[in-house]
């Protein structure tokens, strides 16, 4: 016999893989569109610390001159990137899930906590529910992110048409560094996704797959008066 | 279901049931996998229309026409003032640019019909009313500049040559002398209020490889729509040979 919590919704779970190869379509399609202009570094006094990207670095994913394939995989792609995202966010709303996503009053102060928990400087972590802190804000912030994708990639897409977009963005060639930057974020993002998912182990990992995660008796820990105890094993180690 | 707090979705299963639950989610999700590099595979392996792979072209074709639909006639790019605009203006193609080019001989071309031609010469074009056109110049490629041009506001050209009737058809068409270079443009964008037969840059004529005596200016379309140096004009409801959609490119390249 197990125990088991029905963790991630069937449907939450497709939206979830779909969106893994087409974002993964519209970033590699994004890259062969920037190469035609690649004027991104991270420059400081002058000094170019950091050049988007290296010649090295476009040759080994064969991006060079390939701007106009780039701009027909991209402007497809985008709708169902575009459609995706907006099944997931209207199933969140109407399944009643963004209660478990959307940062709550505590949720800031928390995810510090949370933070120095997962570097192994703070012992305990702040009891949760489904997600922690640090999750709630990492997964409402990337819906965020995918909004600000939208808008920036129209702004830059339709200038005349979506010129409020454009408007918004603070004009055409900030919404393209926009664009750019937000980008690196679901890189950024992907990263530290993939450690935390190996950190926190295969139970974890599964239950993305079939719904539902295994639930081991509660372990009795020994706490300190003024630390809130955990509520199960299972509760500290979720992170990704 | 919905109702039901989180630490409440708890149930229990027998081993069987939970082996069973975890062997049929994989297998979904393998096959989903599969699906997806097969999907992939499929797309790369279709035939290619005009550079780009069928489907592709078919959605951006779609786009065109969800996009062309949406647009004001009216629509403008933001305009901008003498000052903001820079004074190296980038040269970046010179397909079907000549080294020079004897503007006494020079006529621009418009098809009226099979062996109807009007022909128009630089001094004609110039005695219409002009206008200045700043904004924002976009290259398919990624970059911008601030840039200022004048000319005959199309509109004002079309309707003192008589040409209105060819207003209610599908495109225009434009070409090169030597035809080595030549785009299409749906008519409402061709028609929209900042397109100008221009003739003047920051003010003086034409530098030779902005395509003097007489290019395109049209603030709605990505630079590639802007051909250098006209020959030919021509108006069809078939779509017009373009230059870089044939290349991959997508055709409509508005804004």
């Amino acid at each position: 016999m197990k125990t088991v919590v029905k963790k991630h919704l069937l449907a939450i779970r497709w939206f979830h893989w779909i969106n893994f190869p087409i974002l993964g379509v519209m970033i590699w399609s994004g890259l062969l569109i920037y190469w035609a202009y690649a004027k991104y570094s991270i420059t400081i006094a002058n000094t170019e610390l950091f050049h988007f990207f290296s010649p090295g670095f476009y040759k080994a994913l064969n991006i060079p001159h390939r701007l106009a394939e780039g701009m027909s995989f991209h402007f497809t792609f985008m709708w169902l990137f575009f459609g995706n995202g907006l099944l997931y966010v209207l199933y969140t709303i109407f399944s009643g899930e963004w209660r478990y996503l959307v940062p709550n009053r505590r949720s800031f102060k928390e995810a510090w906590q949370v933070l120095l928990h997962d570097l192994h400087i703070r012992k305990y972590v702040p009891p949760q529910e489904k997600y922690n802190a640090a999750q709630r804000i990492a997964y409402t912030a990337i819906i965020i992110m995918g909004l600000g994708s939208i808008i920036s990639g129209l702004a830059i897409y339709k200038p005349v048409e979506f010129n409020w977009c454009t408007w918004l963005c603070g004009g055409y060639t900030t919404a393209r560094l926009v664009h750019f930057i937000l980008t690196i974020g679901y890189c950024l993002f992907f990263l530290i996704h993939i450690v935390q998912v190996i950190i926190t182990g295969w139970n974890n990992f599964q239950s993305m797959v079939t719904g539902i995660e295994v639930i081991h008796p509660v372990a009795v820990v020994p706490v300190a008066e003024e630390q809130p105890a955990p509520l199960t094993e299972q509760d500290t180690n979720e992170e990704a | 279901m919905k109702k039901r707090k989180y630490t409440e979705r708890t149930e229990t299963l027998s081993t069987a049931a939970f082996r069973r639950r975890m062997v049929i989610s994989f297998i979904v999700f393998l096959v989903l996998i599969g699906g997806v590099i097969f999907a992939w595979k499929w797309l790369n392996r279709q035939p290619k229309e005009d550079g780009a792979l069928k489907p592709l072209r078919s959605t951006l074709e779609a786009n065109e026409k969800l996009f062309k639909s949406t647009l004001d006639s009216n629509a403008t790019s933001k305009t901008y003032t003498v000052k903001d605009a820079v004074k190296n203006v980038r040269v970046n193609g010179l397909i079907g640019i000549q080294d020079s080019i004897d503007v006494a001989k020079w006529r621009m071309n418009v098809i009226r019909g099979a062996g109807d031609t009007l022909k128009i010469s630089f001094d004609d074009i110039k005695k219409l009313p002009k206008k200045d056109v700043i904004f924002d110049f976009k290259c398919i490629e990624g970059w911008n500049q601030v840039t200022h041009w004048a000319g005959v506001p199309l509109k004002d050209f079309m309707a003192y040559y008589h040409l209105q009737n060819f207003e209610q058809m599908q495109y225009a068409g434009l070409q090169t002398p030597d035809k080595k270079y030549y785009v299409g443009i749906d008519m409402k964008s061709f028609l929209a209020p900042q397109t100008i037969l221009c003739y003047e840059m920051n003010g003086q004529p034409l530098p030779m490889k902005q395509g003097y005596p007489l290019r395109l200016i049209i603030p709605v379309k990505y630079g590639i729509k802007h051909l250098k140096c006209i020959g030919t004009l021509f108006f069809s409801n078939q779509k017009p040979p373009d230059y870089w959609a044939q290349r991959g490119y997508d055709y409509y390249a508005g804004f």
